[in-house]
């Protein structure tokens, strides 16, 4: 069975927020729209977004480091917004994973946002219906674009490609080769939703090297300094010379 | 979370008209087996209406809640995975039956049907009785389990919330039934106001654990977890908007913790201590007022009860909510 997901490499990801106004973009024009706006140009704005970058720093300055944090909904294997719906309205897609809502059945009762602990979820104000991403559903199954554009929105956006879309269910899959070598992880583990989306972590090369892997001890052509001798008189290295 | 006033006034007022139903019945029964005097038909007709119409109020209220209280009849499809699902079910079948209940009382069709091993008559409202208290031990089971089910938030994911339910609203049904009495001048406002009292100790003793429980624990997830940074000290910087959005309007209640302590404390007084005190006044002075200004102070305890209910839950999507910098 297929398992569409993302996978979001926190090692390359620069908080550009392109992933977030392709996302608005697209969707608020398309199958998934409208994403309604309160207040857009006032001094409070709020509004439905699916997706959005948040900004977390780990250390103490001057160690610290940043991480900017893409948030969307995770398309879990076991999502626990599915089962608490009362109209049937939140489904997840049999054919390739993906967690839609039905906005013609939804009644607003924001159950389902309860039941994900991740807050992905958000109440449109303005149709009173739940909105949440859609993996761009009428992208990726629109077999009138060309493959390379069968993808999400995000993905293309990403000006840095720190976000990889595919079937985490195929094994050989570049999303699938990403967690598997590059460390990736879910989101809260704890709670056993299986989250289909994972994160890769920061990853930082650097080798294991000792100062006297660097200095050769023999030196037998003389090619590098001596070492300064501690003036303790003759010792037996010194008969070698 | 934030407390949604529709949610507050639905669970309550159903509290109350199922625990009315329930006292009603309680007191048929006794009245069968020769403990009670047996009341006029009109006691259990009036009852049962008073009963219908708060049940019916909650239901107002809870369309309240919806985006599109025109397709709440979608609402009873997913029966088989959804608690929301079966409490609009189970609400219309408690009404229905106690509709029946209250007309079979109301047209005086208690004749016996049979009689079993001769001692036990058997008459339309006492099988009409017997199927409402069914469906509503389910609702009041249904309604609770909406919250004990969730198990992201630690405060609800608990049998105490069902036995909070099941006590609360069983103690202020049988508060109004007491008040009820007391106004038709009918003998049971000692009979009911002990239940009351036997009911709301109940309650106390669970709702007491409950906020010793919620007191006590921490959450299993932290921001480490949530955002797979296994550093001790991270911070959020950054919540992706400046303006709030529905993760921070839904989820937060926005109340300091000094209003919170007021209101439990007023709840604690209003739900559990007054309506008590009330209520033994009543029996010892005789006082045919009392009881309806306990059953008063308890209902607007209850509705406080129901907003701290709804603060007490700490939703695991706050953590990535924490700050902005």
């Amino acid at each position: 069975m297929t398992q569409l997901a993302l996978v979001i490499d926190l090692n390359v990801c620069v908080g550009c927020h392109a992933c977030v106004t392709s996302c608005k973009e697209w969707n608020t024009s398309g199958w998934a729209g409208p994403m309604t706006d309160q207040r857009p140009y006032d001094a409070d704005p709020t509004g439905v977004f699916f997706n959005r970058v948040q900004t977390y720093e780990a250390g103490v300055f001057p160690n610290t480091e940043t991480y900017h944090f893409p948030k969307s909904c995770l398309h879990c294997e076991d999502p626990p917004c599915v089962p608490v719906c009362p109209t049937g309205a939140s489904y997840k897609r049999e054919d390739n994973g993906v967690v839609l809502v039905d906005y013609d059945k939804c009644i607003g009762c924001k159950y389902c946002s309860w039941a994900c602990p991740y807050g992905v979820r958000e109440f449109d104000e303005q149709q009173k219906v739940m909105k949440k991403c859609t993996l761009c559903i009428d992208r990726i199954t629109d077999m009138t674009l060309p493959e390379s554009e069968r993808k999400p929105a995000c993905v293309l956006a990403c000006p840095t490609r720190a976000r990889i879309y595919g079937d985490i269910h195929d094994p050989d899959s570049e999303v699938s080769v990403a967690i598997r070598e590059q460390g990736g992880y879910a989101l809260q583990p704890e709670w056993g939703t299986k989250p289909s989306n994972h994160y890769l972590p920061r990853r930082k090369t650097r080798i294991q090297i000792h100062e006297d892997e660097l200095v050769r001890v023999d030196n037998p052509l003389k090619k590098e300094e001596l070492p300064t001798l501690p003036d303790v008189g003759e010792t037996l290295d010194d008969v070698a010379w | 979370m934030h407390p949604a006033f529709s949610v507050i006034f639905l669970t309550t007022l159903i509290g109350v008209g199922q625990g009315l139903f329930l006292a009603l019945y309680t007191g048929q029964l006794y009245a069968l087996a020769n403990l009670l005097p047996a009341q006029s038909s009109n006691f259990y007709a009036v009852g049962s209406m008073v009963s219908l119409a708060l049940l019916f109020a909650g239901l107002i209220a809870s369309f309240f809640h919806l985006g599109h209280p025109e397709r709440a009849w979608r609402a009873a499809t997913q029966w088989r995975t959804s608690w929301l699902s079966r409490e609009v079910l189970a609400l219309p079948a408690a009404m229905g039956l106690i509709f029946l209940y209250g007309t079979v009382h109301f047209f005086d069709l208690t004749k016996p049907l049979f009689v079993i091993s001769g001692t036990l008559p058997v008459d339309f409202s006492l099988i009409m009785g017997g199927l409402g208290t069914f469906a509503v031990f389910g609702l009041f089971l249904c309604t609770a389990m909406i919250y004990a089910s969730l198990r992201f938030i630690k405060a609800w994911y608990s049998p105490l919330t069902v036995a909070n339910f099941l006590f609360l609203g069983v103690a202020s049904g049988f508060m109004l039934a007491a008040a009820f009495s007391a106004y038709q001048g009918t003998s049971l406002v000692g009979f009911y106001g002990t239940w009351a009292v036997i009911a709301t100790l109940f309650g106390l003793l669970t709702r007491v654990a409950t906020l010793y429980r919620n007191g006590q624990f921490r959450c299993k997830v932290d921001l480490k977890s949530a955002v797979g940074v296994h550093h001790s000290q991270l911070e959020q910087k950054a919540q992706g908007f400046m303006g709030g959005s529905f993760n921070t309007r839904e989820f937060f209640h926005g109340r300091s913790q000094g209003l919170l302590n007021l209101i439990r404390y007023a709840f604690l007084l209003m739900v559990f201590v007054v309506p008590v005190i009330l209520i033994l006044l009543a029996y010892v002075l005789e006082s045919e007022t009392l009881p309806l200004l306990a059953f008063g102070i308890q209902y607007l305890g209850l509705i406080l009860e129901r907003y701290h209910f709804f603060t007490e839950a700490q939703h695991p999507q706050n953590l990535y909510y924490q700050s902005m910098a």
